[in-house]
């Protein structure tokens, strides 16, 4: 781990949106690179990007469209930049071809969602998170990724540059989910100094010209990287692979790629997965949530335990890969998961599929445009707690 | 190869490297190319021209997106990239903004960069940007067994226009003058000499490049028009095809089985993306701007060209 370099820290207390504050995380976390569309409600966090980097050290450009936004930041990658990308949801279907292109390729990169509800069009200027499975499922073929979903301004900045040192540490596209409401609300965001952010710098190989194979690898899974211009004048393609990145049009081949695509995320899912737990020993029911929902259950867990109800909180700062280990050790031990979304169920399937039946799971679903009322929130957890 | 060797007929010309071995993965050989295709021939004039041009192997990237000359990237030892269908340019963009120091050259087909792929040509040619662009034209998809592309002229037969050929294609070198490129220029597959110029010429050209290369797809396109061989597709370059420098680009579309215009249409001198958006940004900025004394430097060359 490195220290952030102190000229990209904004040191100091601020009153940010939460665009804004992913825009200081990605400065911070020394993304040098951004290449966007403009889409609303996810605009800010590039206009900032493009306003504050020529006095800091690295490079802005409008593309002409989302396809070219993620497609220039995966040349960025390899060019030798951190970059990424920020979209909503109509961008981010755009995006999805490349996004897999990085997966395939083990590009490491950013993709900012600023969540709207859809579907199509839908409503651009209002809250949603019904993207989420998308972030996971998008692209074709199998792939996992990894998406964090920030609840507040601050964590938008600091999960931004965890999401930047998540994509070094495992190669692989990092989707920040955030929403329209977390966009655009304006609260305090304490950024503190350079030398208490700790920066992943990426995994280069230290291999003589000649003898570098860019997807060989170790036990870990994880190959290691050569920018254009290192000399080792290597191959890559989003065609099936073998560690000399040359195409290999047989199933052996494409069993060991895919199988060591997907795994280098699902057997460190523990290490990869951040969780907020609280008041989860003895509870007869858990509310689990993420993102903006979160902030919203707040008043209906308050409310419910002022009734005398056993109600514990789980909230999801890591989507996906999801925490499956930790829903299947709860699972019977709790009478019901609660699991409010903007969306017509997505995560709340993970959660009934990891509880296979030993708890119940109980979705409160919002088709987005606002947020929950926190009194159908309350309502559930008393359901469940009958 | 030692077979050819016995047959004294090959002795002069048999060897067991090709000249250009040395810039193409040999290691990958067979190449997936059929017989008589013109993307070799194209390769190996693009491959003679970055020796001529003196630039540093390891300063060259190459990016292709899909289709048969997206396989280019593949067979060329360079830090080679093969991106998704239309993608090559953006793809390409990104690099050189994030590397400036490479010379990124961008190689793929007609139908990847002008149908798919045609919304980021004409941008990266607008901004000016500083990548070279080598697109193969042979009038269909290859890949894919032989439809139309963007390029097909009326009245051939491909497997997607069975009754001919009926939509306007485009004019290669009128759309990139339009859009702001810096060099445009066109051969076929037989002008080697004049291509490999060329290439040459774009490779050291600063901003946006383009140089279309007209070649041979024998398996589909000569086949369904009934035209021969890949070898009765070259016989009718040289018959039909006419160097003409400087010709108005508005005037050189291409017939179906008509003269073929050749030449450099295009060699102008405009500034690049990144030489403008340093000029802006430290004009706003002044020392503020982090290259700052780069944009000083670019200034003084100015001033002394």
């Amino acid at each position: 781990m490195q220290q952030a370099e102190p000229k990209r820290v904004l040191t100091g207390s601020h009153y940010l949106d939460g665009d804004h504050a992913c825009t200081e995380g990605a400065i911070a976390a020394g993304c040098n690179f951004i290449a966007g569309y403009p889409i609303t409600p996810s605009t800010e966090v590039v206009e900032r990007y493009a306003r504050r980097i020529p006095s800091i050290g690295g490079t802005f450009i409008q593309m002409e469209d989302e396809i070219a936004s993620i497609t220039a930041v995966l040349g960025g990658v390899w060019g030798g930049a951190k970059s990424m990308t920020v979209t909503s949801g109509p961008g981010f279907s755009l995006m999805m071809e490349n996004i897999g292109l990085a997966a395939m390729t083990e590009t490491p990169c950013v993709i900012v969602n600023v969540q709207r509800a859809g579907p199509s069009t839908g409503l651009p200027t209002m809250v949603g998170q019904a993207d989420i499975m998308q972030a996971r499922w998008g692209s074709h073929g199998d792939y996992e990724v990894i998406a964090l979903a920030p609840q507040s301004p601050q964590e938008a900045f600091s999960l931004t540059i965890e999401a930047f040192n998540l994509s070094e540490k495992y190669r692989t596209p990092v989707m920040v989910m955030l929403d329209e409401c977390i966009g655009h609300m304006t609260e305090r965001v304490v950024i503190p100094e350079a030398s208490e952010i700790k920066i992943l710098p990426r995994r280069m190989t230290d291999k003589p010209k000649g003898e570098y194979l860019p997807y060989e690898v170790g036990e870990d899974g994880i190959p290691s990287m050569a920018h254009a211009g290192d000399g080792h004048r290597y191959h890559i393609t989003g065609l099936t692979h073998d560690e000399r990145g040359y195409p290999a049009m047989d199933s052996k081949t494409q069993d060991t790629l895919v199988r060591r695509l997907c795994d280098k995320i699902r057997n460190n899912a523990k290490d990869i997965c951040m969780l907020e737990e609280e008041e989860i020993e003895g509870a007869d029911v858990i509310l689990l949530s993420y993102g903006i929902t979160s902030r919203v259950s707040r008043a209906a867990i308050e409310a419910a335990r002022a009734k005398g109800i056993k109600v514990g909180s789980m909230r999801l700062l890591t989507v996906w890969p999801f925490p499956e280990y930790r829903i299947k050790e709860l699972a019977g031990k709790v009478k019901a998961f609660v699991v409010p979304e903007i969306n017509y169920g997505q995560v709340s399937l993970e959660v009934e599929r990891c509880c296979a039946g030993k708890s119940e799971t109980i979705l409160i679903p919002h088709m987005g445009g606002t947020v929950h009322n926190p009194e159908d929130i309350l309502k559930a957890i008393e359901e469940a707690a009958k | 190869m030692s077979d050819l060797k016995m047959d004294p007929c090959y002795e002069d010309v048999a060897e067991d490297r090709h000249p250009m071995d040395h810039l193409l993965r040999a290691d990958r050989l067979p190449h997936i190319w059929c017989a008589t295709c013109g993307i070799g021939t194209v390769v190996k004039c693009f491959a003679e021209a970055i020796d001529k041009a003196g630039i540093d192997y390891d300063d060259v990237a190459i990016v292709s997106g899909i289709g048969c000359t997206g396989r280019v990237a593949g067979y060329v030892k360079l830090d080679s990239y093969h991106t998704t269908h239309g993608r090559a340019i953006p793809f390409a963009t990104g690099m050189k903004l994030a590397n400036p120091r490479m010379k990124v050259v961008v190689f793929s087909g007609d139908g990847d960069l002008f149908a798919i792929g045609g919304n980021h040509i004409i941008h990266a040619a607008r901004r000016n940007m500083d990548i070279t662009v080598i697109c193969v034209n042979n009038f269909i998809y290859g890949m894919t067994g032989g439809q139309a592309a963007p390029t097909t002229p009326n009245t051939a037969n491909t497997s997607t226009t069975p009754h001919g050929a009926f939509e306007q294609p485009f004019n290669l070198p009128h759309l990139m003058e339009a859009c702001g490129a810096a060099y445009v220029a066109r051969w076929t597959a037989l002008h080697v000499r004049r291509l490999t110029e060329s290439f040459q010429e774009a490779l050291l050209k600063p901003g946006f490049s383009f140089v279309e290369a007209i070649a041979p797809c024998s398996t589909l396109y000569a086949r369904r028009n009934k035209l021969g061989s890949g070898y009765d597709l070259m016989r009718f370059y040289h018959d039909n095809a006419e160097i003409k420098h400087g010709s108005d680009p508005r005037e050189i579309d291409i017939g179906y089985q008509n003269k073929i215009t050749v030449g450099k249409f295009v060699d102008r001198d405009r500034p690049t993306w990144q030489m403008k958006s340093m000029e802006q940004l430290d004009s706003t900025l002044g020392e503020k701007y982090y290259l700052h004394d780069e944009a000083c430097e670019m200034c003084k060359e100015d001033i002394n060209a």
